[in-house]
């Protein structure tokens, strides 16, 4: 007993917190720690747009001295960008065109996600989709707007079996769907392009092509969805139909028992798997319906104009499933911030077709596009790091 | 065993350790230790010494800092503010290296063994340079011999069972001759015969040899019985300092709770009385008429690679009735939780709840059939962390909540609220996040779901792990409250006092068989402690 701190002896210890024996252990200290949370998410929301904003400068002001280092016009770049996403005239309908497959193939993978899995193979989902498509819309000999309506459903059906290979074999066999829904999009690329070689598959008719051209025919005129004009921007109709979509997952996710047991296997598969939820039945099934958004992208794509002209290419997804992922990622797997998301995401697309008119080289220009990207996937990736490090500290002075 | 053995230390050549010159048998000095956890202190301004031929208890309940403490000795966590000095000088420790450099080995709760390989194997394991296995080997069998611990150096650490891993760590630790030892919880794998032989060979190491042991436990008898000073923590704070032989379990009881200890169940949960000497406090039922609410039969469950976890596992539970699995941790406890959870299934056996033959392995079919389960790891398979209160409280019966499959988030939160009233759930209300409640609150939420749909069987693993006292005296009141209530309850323990207060009826677990089976009235510790070892009594 030589230093100081051992004066505390036994009974002083019991006598000095009375106040401790009427309180239920630790509550005192939960109560704390929750009033801390919820300032601390007020603080959070403040931080996020900061968050972004220094994201976006910090993007804007590295482009700019690329681009007027490498002798170009600066200020012109980011008009061009402006005038193209949401500037010019009719600019606005093409940004709307792009956004609403964006938004299909972000609310698959939210889908996905929730559940726990990582679908990154929407490319080639929608690819499939896009082909079950253009095959019920040319092959079969009808037209009409009900055909319109049959084709959709082909292309979801599309997209769900080739997300259903990856789903039979992480169930089946273990294999972890990360690689096989990857790995699918080469394969789904070269199956479509095989499609699009044979006149009995995909390929249009000798006549009214060029010899060597691989592409299907083009949808016949009553077989599209519907374009509207407002105020001068044209838009195909099924951004309703998208913008619909969205609030029934929206609902789906948030209040019904699909959800909810979505949810529970997401966050602890062990705990779904005792209170009734099988990971066989319920994520196989998420991950099939996150193909069919995908494979139903694809459909909307050949349907509605803004792609390929009511015509299968190859190359006709035009990384829309790559970047719908990215929605989603960014969107940080909300369903509303998915549809805002989308349209941003279109309109750097939309207006990266203004780029080449400033003068400045194409590869500076891409430089500055992936800049701009980067910072808007920078924040939500630092927020997601932060949640979790902030849950992982709950649970390690929980135990 | 250590004390049959005849080798005086001081015959061992070169002096002290196993092999190598003697090290400076250091004083170790924590000052002002604090580290933190977002807005959770771990350790407030913590001193600590540990001298030299002393065994040195840390007491605390969980939670209350010691295994940080602990950890920061050890390099695993770096402290916020503090210093710590060995020998007298001031070291800094990044990592267990670092650590290992200044002579501190610690012996952890959670074994970091590798199961295929051989003992010598796994005591070679990080050594750098050139494997010399015969060299290894040798000095594995000194040790072994010297500690009387009775480790071949060429066993399979898979086919050992718990206890022997722990000397296998041991071995491990004593083989770099370090002059301060940790030992983290080394008990809740051991025997009790183990148990008094793992102390004997602390003993020997601090006594005759002059190495510095702090022994951390929330056990009183342990500390009682082992240690020669105790520093007594609660909530992050040195509480006390004290000569182990100056105070008596009251005392320390008190002291690591904060309060004075009066209720029964929490002097039993303490350690303070003998629930094997003074009676226990079964619930009051008579289940010998009941009929059988949990039958199960002839249960076997194989691993992915081929051994056997339980092996011909029979028994049944009445309406009532607190039936006990004792047995050292490890013996095939959490597979028979597992698959009365749906978790896993058998390769053969039944299982019926009220007659009724429930499916194996099937998704929900345990909590179908009217099996409330409270998990050994709540975090594993009892609650989803990231869901909100509420959503947790309705995991199993979500489907009678809703309407057409859109949930009815007004029943939904009225359940909450109900359930939160009636189990004294402290938290920020129904939509709190599950991660925001204390350890002893979520266990709480388990309890109230589990026992919300009106089970006919509740399995309760290990249910007042990691619990204070007074969330011990709330659960083990909840359970008998149950089995009053005519819940047929098979309550899976490694603490053998819990086991002796609640159950009509124990039986022992060890190899995943039973291997004996008695009513409460003719259990003793020494019988039952026995049996624990795998021996027949």
């Amino acid at each position: 007993m030589t230093t100081g701190f051992e004066s505390a002896d036994i009974d002083h210890a019991a006598a000095s917190t009375p106040d401790m024996a009427q309180q239920p252990p630790r509550g005192g200290g939960a109560g704390r720690w929750l009033g801390l949370t919820m300032r601390g998410r007020a603080v959070s929301a403040l931080e996020t747009v900061a968050l972004y904003a220094v994201c976006i400068t910090a993007a804007m002001l590295l482009s700019a001295l690329l681009v007027e280092a490498t002798g170009g016009d600066a200020g012109a770049v980011f008009s061009a960008l402006r005038e193209g996403a949401f500037g010019g005239p009719g600019r606005i309908g093409a940004t709307i065109g792009v956004a609403v497959p964006l938004l299909v193939v972000a609310l698959g993978t939210i889908i996905a996600t929730r559940a726990g899995l990582v679908n990154i193979g929407q490319e080639g989902q929608l690819f499939i989709g896009a082909a079950f498509a253009a095959y019920v819309g040319t092959k079969l000999g009808a037209s009409g707007p009900l055909v319109v309506a049959a084709l959709l459903l082909a292309s979801a059906v599309g997209g769900a079996l080739w997300a259903g290979i990856a789903s039979v074999l992480k169930y089946r066999r273990n294999v972890p769907e990360v690689l096989t829904t990857l790995l699918l999009v080469t394969v789904a690329t070269q199956l479509v392009g095989f499609g699009l070689k044979n006149q009995w598959l995909l390929l249009a008719p000798a006549e009214g092509r060029a010899n060597r051209q691989q592409l299907s025919k083009q949808l016949p005129d009553d077989t599209r969805i519907p374009r509207v004009t407002w105020f001068g921007n044209e838009f195909p109709t099924s951004v309703v139909f998208a913008l619909a979509l969205a609030t029934v997952i929206a609902f789906a996710l948030a209040r019904t028992v699909w959800g909810f047991r979505l949810r529970m296997l997401g966050h602890n598969e062990r705990t779904a798997q005792r209170a009734g939820v099988a990971a066989r039945r319920h994520g196989g099934r998420a991950l099939l319906l996150s193909g069919a958004f995908a494979g139903l992208a694809g459909g909307l794509m050949l349907a509605g104009g803004d792609f390929g002209n009511y015509t299968l290419v190859p190359g006709f997804p035009a990384e829309i499933g790559w970047t719908g992922l990215l929605v989603a990622l960014v969107a940080r797997q909300r369903v509303a911030a998915a549809v805002i998301v989308a349209v941003v995401f279109a309109g750097l697309r939309t207006g990266s077709g203004f780029l080449a008119a400033t003068g400045v080289e194409r590869r500076i220009t891409d430089v500055v596009q992936g800049l701009l990207v980067l910072a808007l996937l920078i924040p939500p990736a630092l927020l997601f790091l932060r949640q979790r490090r902030r849950a992982l500290a709950a649970r390690e002075d929980r135990t | 065993m250590a004390a049959d053995d005849p080798t005086p230390v001081s015959s061992t050549p070169a002096g002290a350790g196993p092999s190598g010159p003697t090290p400076a048998r250091a004083v170790v000095r924590l000052d002002g230790i604090t580290k933190r956890y977002g807005p959770v202190v771990a350790c407030d301004g913590v001193d600590l010494e540990l001298r030299p031929g002393k065994i040195h208890g840390v007491l605390g309940e969980n939670g209350a800092g010691k295994s940080t403490l602990m950890k920061i000795m050890i390099g695993l966590v770096v402290p916020d503010a503090g210093t710590i000095s060995i020998g007298g000088t001031r070291r800094v420790l990044r990592d267990p290296i670092d650590a290992a450099h200044a002579g501190v080995g610690m012996v952890h709760q959670h074994f970091s063994l590798v199961e295929p390989l051989r003992v010598w194997e796994n005591v070679a394991l990080g050594d750098e340079g050139r494997l010399k296995p015969a060299e290894v080997r040798q000095r594995v069998a000194e040790i072994s011999k010297r500690y009387g611990l009775d480790i071949d150096p060429d066993a399979v650490v898979g086919d050992l069972p718990v206890g022997m891993r722990q000397r296998v760590e041991i071995i491990k630790c004593l083989r770099r001759d370090p002059s301060i030892l940790i030992f983290d919880e080394p008990t809740s794998v051991l025997t009790p015969a183990e148990s008094e032989q793992l102390f004997d060979t602390l003993r020997q190491v601090v006594h005759d040899e002059g190495r510095t042991v702090a022994l951390v436990s929330h056990k009183l008898d342990e500390i009682l019985r082992a240690t020669d000073e105790v520093t007594i923590m609660r909530h992050g704070c040195v509480v006390g300092h004290v000569d182990t032989a100056d105070v008596d379990a009251s005392e320390l009881a008190e002291a690591m709770v904060g309060r004075r200890v009066s209720l029964r169940s929490e002097r039993v949960a303490l350690g303070v009385v003998d629930a094997a000497i003074e009676g226990s406090e079964t619930p009051d039922t008579h289940p010998e008429q009941s009929p059988v609410v949990l039958g199960i039969v002839g249960l076997t469950v194989r691993s992915r690679d081929g051994r056997t976890l339980l092996d011909d596992f029979s028994i049944d539970v009445r309406a009532g009735e607190i039936v006990g699995v004792a047995g050292v941790e490890g013996n095939g406890q959490r597979p028979l939780a597992d698959v009365l959870s749906s978790l896993l299934t058998a390769t053969a056996g039944t299982v019926s709840v009220d007659g009724v033959g429930v499916t194996l392995g099937r998704a929900g079919a345990m909590a179908a059939g009217g099996v409330g389960v409270i998990p050994e790891d709540r975090h594993d398979s009892g609650i989803v962390l990231d869901m909100t209160v509420a959503e947790n409280l309705a995991l199993v019966d979500i489907g009678d909540l809703a309407r057409g499959g859109v949930i009815d988030r007004r029943a939904m939160r009225r359940q909450a609220e109900t359930l939160i009233d009636e189990f004294e759930i402290s938290c920020a209300g129904p939509d709190a996040p599950l991660f925001s409640l204390s350890g002893g609150n979520q266990q709480r939420v388990v309890l109230a779901r589990e026992l919300s749909h009106a089970p006919r069987v509740l399995v309760a693993a290990q249910p007042t792990r990691g619990l204070d006292v007074g969330a011990i005296e709330y659960m083990t009141g909840r359970l008998r409250r149950a089995a009053e209530d005519g819940v047929g309850i098979l309550l899976i323990s490694s603490e053998l006092e819990e086991i002796l207060d609640l159950s009509h009826r124990i039986v022992v677990i060890s190899d995943g068989r039973i291997i004996g089976e008695m009513p409460r009235a003719e259990a003793d510790l020494t019988r039952i402690g026995l049996l624990m070892g795998g021996r027949a009594a």
